[in-house]
């Protein structure tokens, strides 16, 4: 009986490819996203995603409708939008967050103004927003696979280097580690997850999954590797999860995932209040 | 292989001529010249926002002259990989998910090079320098799970996994209880035998007479740089803390008000 509920939503083609994007998308987040969570760059994730809905839409006008050749699109401005933001924040002249809270507003609404040409604009800004996992086809799963597989890499390759330059940067410096040039190959690699999940979680949720599951393994452990191991688990856990709840409730996909990501959290946070008083 | 740069043995170890760095146009350090010889032992000492800090990072090659140079063993810094680095412990996120093995493994890297994983050797130097410092039973613990020597202690044995040859130490003794104070300034010692050279920023005028070979008085400008007891004159420490210099019980006294976090005033007699 049991069995049943889990496998029955499973004979359905896209909630298949759509348990397989989900999970996939999870984990290339929560492993970028131990470094969101540990160098206290949220806003900016939350920022970045924002801030390509220009680009996204812009691609939706010239292709006319089409959404494959969206990811080429979101891919493109992510990594611009990263370069340009990392680019602010270095400028001293005005504070940090105020300079990101600024563009990120411009360009979300010119995105919006953009979309809001074309006649089924509730229906498709619905989709940029808040994602539709269960809409991915097997090209989008492709391209997940492989550019969410080329930040894993990244992030394994550098594993030393960008451990050192979010302790400590001035001792990155000190050991000659190219500082700037690392600097922003992690900007990229935030970029190009954000492009690589935008169909799954959509713009406004993306930071969740870059934030919550890193926050939860942040709290169980005292180790680097085990952080991004732990995150990627919870990532993909509530990826699973959250779409039985999204299937048998019948709730958005995105936000049933984030819903159960947010769960872990609490019970990760509640946890260690209550192991930490004994 | 990052570049690096070899070093020229016929030069100091550490060159410094006319270096001025201004922050948006405000001095921290104006035409600072003195060099040091492999070995030494160097306290800066000055008050607070004389330039130690910028000094410190200046002569690491993180911040950048805006006039006059730094060199070591005879070139820019930017290069050298023989220059430890030890932060101010308010400076550090100790919450940060890493074992104290983890930070000393930190100092092998820039020999190490990208892509390549540490090798038994590194653990190796990871080990001894852990040994050396006398924190091997605490090589698996979370960082911040250490008493405020023991940090202290870490980042020493961090530079010793560097190799360094020119330790720069960031107020390594501030907030330290006495013994852990006394812990740091013996391995300070150990240092010496082995040829490193040291310079501590610190705010203590009796512990930087004591253990130190010479003593840098810093108040933007180089006050006066020399053995102890030719340095801490009443004239020099005038110079370098302003009008705060006052006798008490026919002796003078300095007190500091204004340069410890914890506001504690330094004397000296």
């Amino acid at each position: 009986m049991f069995i049943d509920l889990l496998l029955h939503p499973l004979s359905y083609e896209f909630m298949a490819r759509g348990m397989i994007a989900a999970v996939l998308v999870g984990i290339v987040c929560a492993v970028i996203g131990t470094y969101v969570v540990l160098r206290g760059m949220a806003f900016f994730g939350d920022a970045l995603a924002h801030t390509i809905l220009p680009g996204i839409a812009l691609g939706y006008l010239i292709s006319g409708g089409a959404r494959d050749t969206l990811f080429w699109w979101a891919l493109g401005t992510a990594v611009l939008a990263a370069l340009g933001i990392g680019a602010i924040s270095r400028n001293a002249e005005i504070k940090e967050d105020t300079s990101i809270g600024v563009i990120f507003a411009g360009m979300f609404a010119l995105g919006i103004a953009l979309i809001s040409t074309v006649k089924s604009y509730a229906v498709d800004l619905t989709h940029f927003l808040f994602g539709d996992v269960l809409s991915v086809s097997s090209h989008s799963l492709w391209l997940i696979l492989i550019f969410g597989g080329f930040v894993l890499l990244m992030v394994f390759a550098f594993y030393k280097e960008f451990m050192t330059l979010s302790f400590d940067p001035v001792l990155a410096a000190t050991l000659r580690l190219p500082v700037g040039l690392l600097n922003n190959i992690l900007l990229a690699l935030i970029a190009v997850t954000v492009a690589v999940s935008l169909q799954t979680v959509g713009v406004a949720l993306m930071v969740a999954m870059l934030v919550t599951p890193a926050a939860t393994a942040y709290l169980l452990t005292n180790r680097l590797s085990t952080m991004m191991l732990l995150a990627a688990l919870f990532a993909s856990l509530a990826g699973v999860i959250g779409l039985y709840l999204s299937f048998y409730l019948s709730i958005a996909s995105g936000a049933a995932i984030v819903l159960t990501a947010t769960v872990f959290f609490m019970l990760a946070f509640g946890w260690k209040k209550i192991s930490g008083r004994s | 292989m990052y570049p690096h740069t070899h070093h020229q043995p016929d030069q100091p170890i550490l060159d410094v001529s006319h270096l001025t760095v201004r922050y948006n146009g405000r001095a921290a350090l104006e035409d600072v010249t003195f060099h040091l010889h492999v070995g030494e032992r160097v306290a800066i000492v000055g008050p607070n926002g004389a330039g130690k800090s910028t000094l410190i990072k200046a002569v690491a090659g993180v911040l950048p002259p805006t006039s006059g140079e730094v060199k070591v063993f005879g070139s820019m810094p930017g290069r050298h990989v023989c220059i430890g680095y030890i932060p101010q412990r308010s400076q550090v996120d100790w919450n940060f998910p890493v074992t104290v093995a983890d930070v000393v493994m930190m100092g092998r890297f820039a020999k190490l090079g990208p892509l390549n994983w540490p090798r038994k050797r590194d653990w190796d130097a990871v080990r001894r320098a852990l040994e050396t410092v006398d924190l091997a039973d605490l090589a698996s613990r979370q960082i911040g799970q250490l008493s405020g020597g023991q940090q202290q202690r870490m980042f020493i044995a961090r530079a010793l996994a560097q190799e360094a040859e020119l330790m720069l130490m960031d107020e390594p003794l501030t907030g330290l209880d006495t013994p852990s104070q006394e812990g740091i300034l013996s391995l300070l010692d150990r240092l010496k035998r082995e040829n490193v050279t040291v310079m501590v920023a610190t705010h203590d005028l009796d512990q930087a007479a004591t253990h130190f070979d010479r003593i840098m008085l810093l108040n933007h400008r180089l006050v006066a740089f020399g053995p102890p007891a030719d340095v801490l004159h009443t004239d020099n420490l005038l110079k370098a803390y302003g009008g705060r210099l006052k006798p008490v019980d026919g002796q003078t006294v300095l007190s500091v008000d204004s340069c410890c976090d914890e506001g504690e005033h330094d004397h000296v007699h």
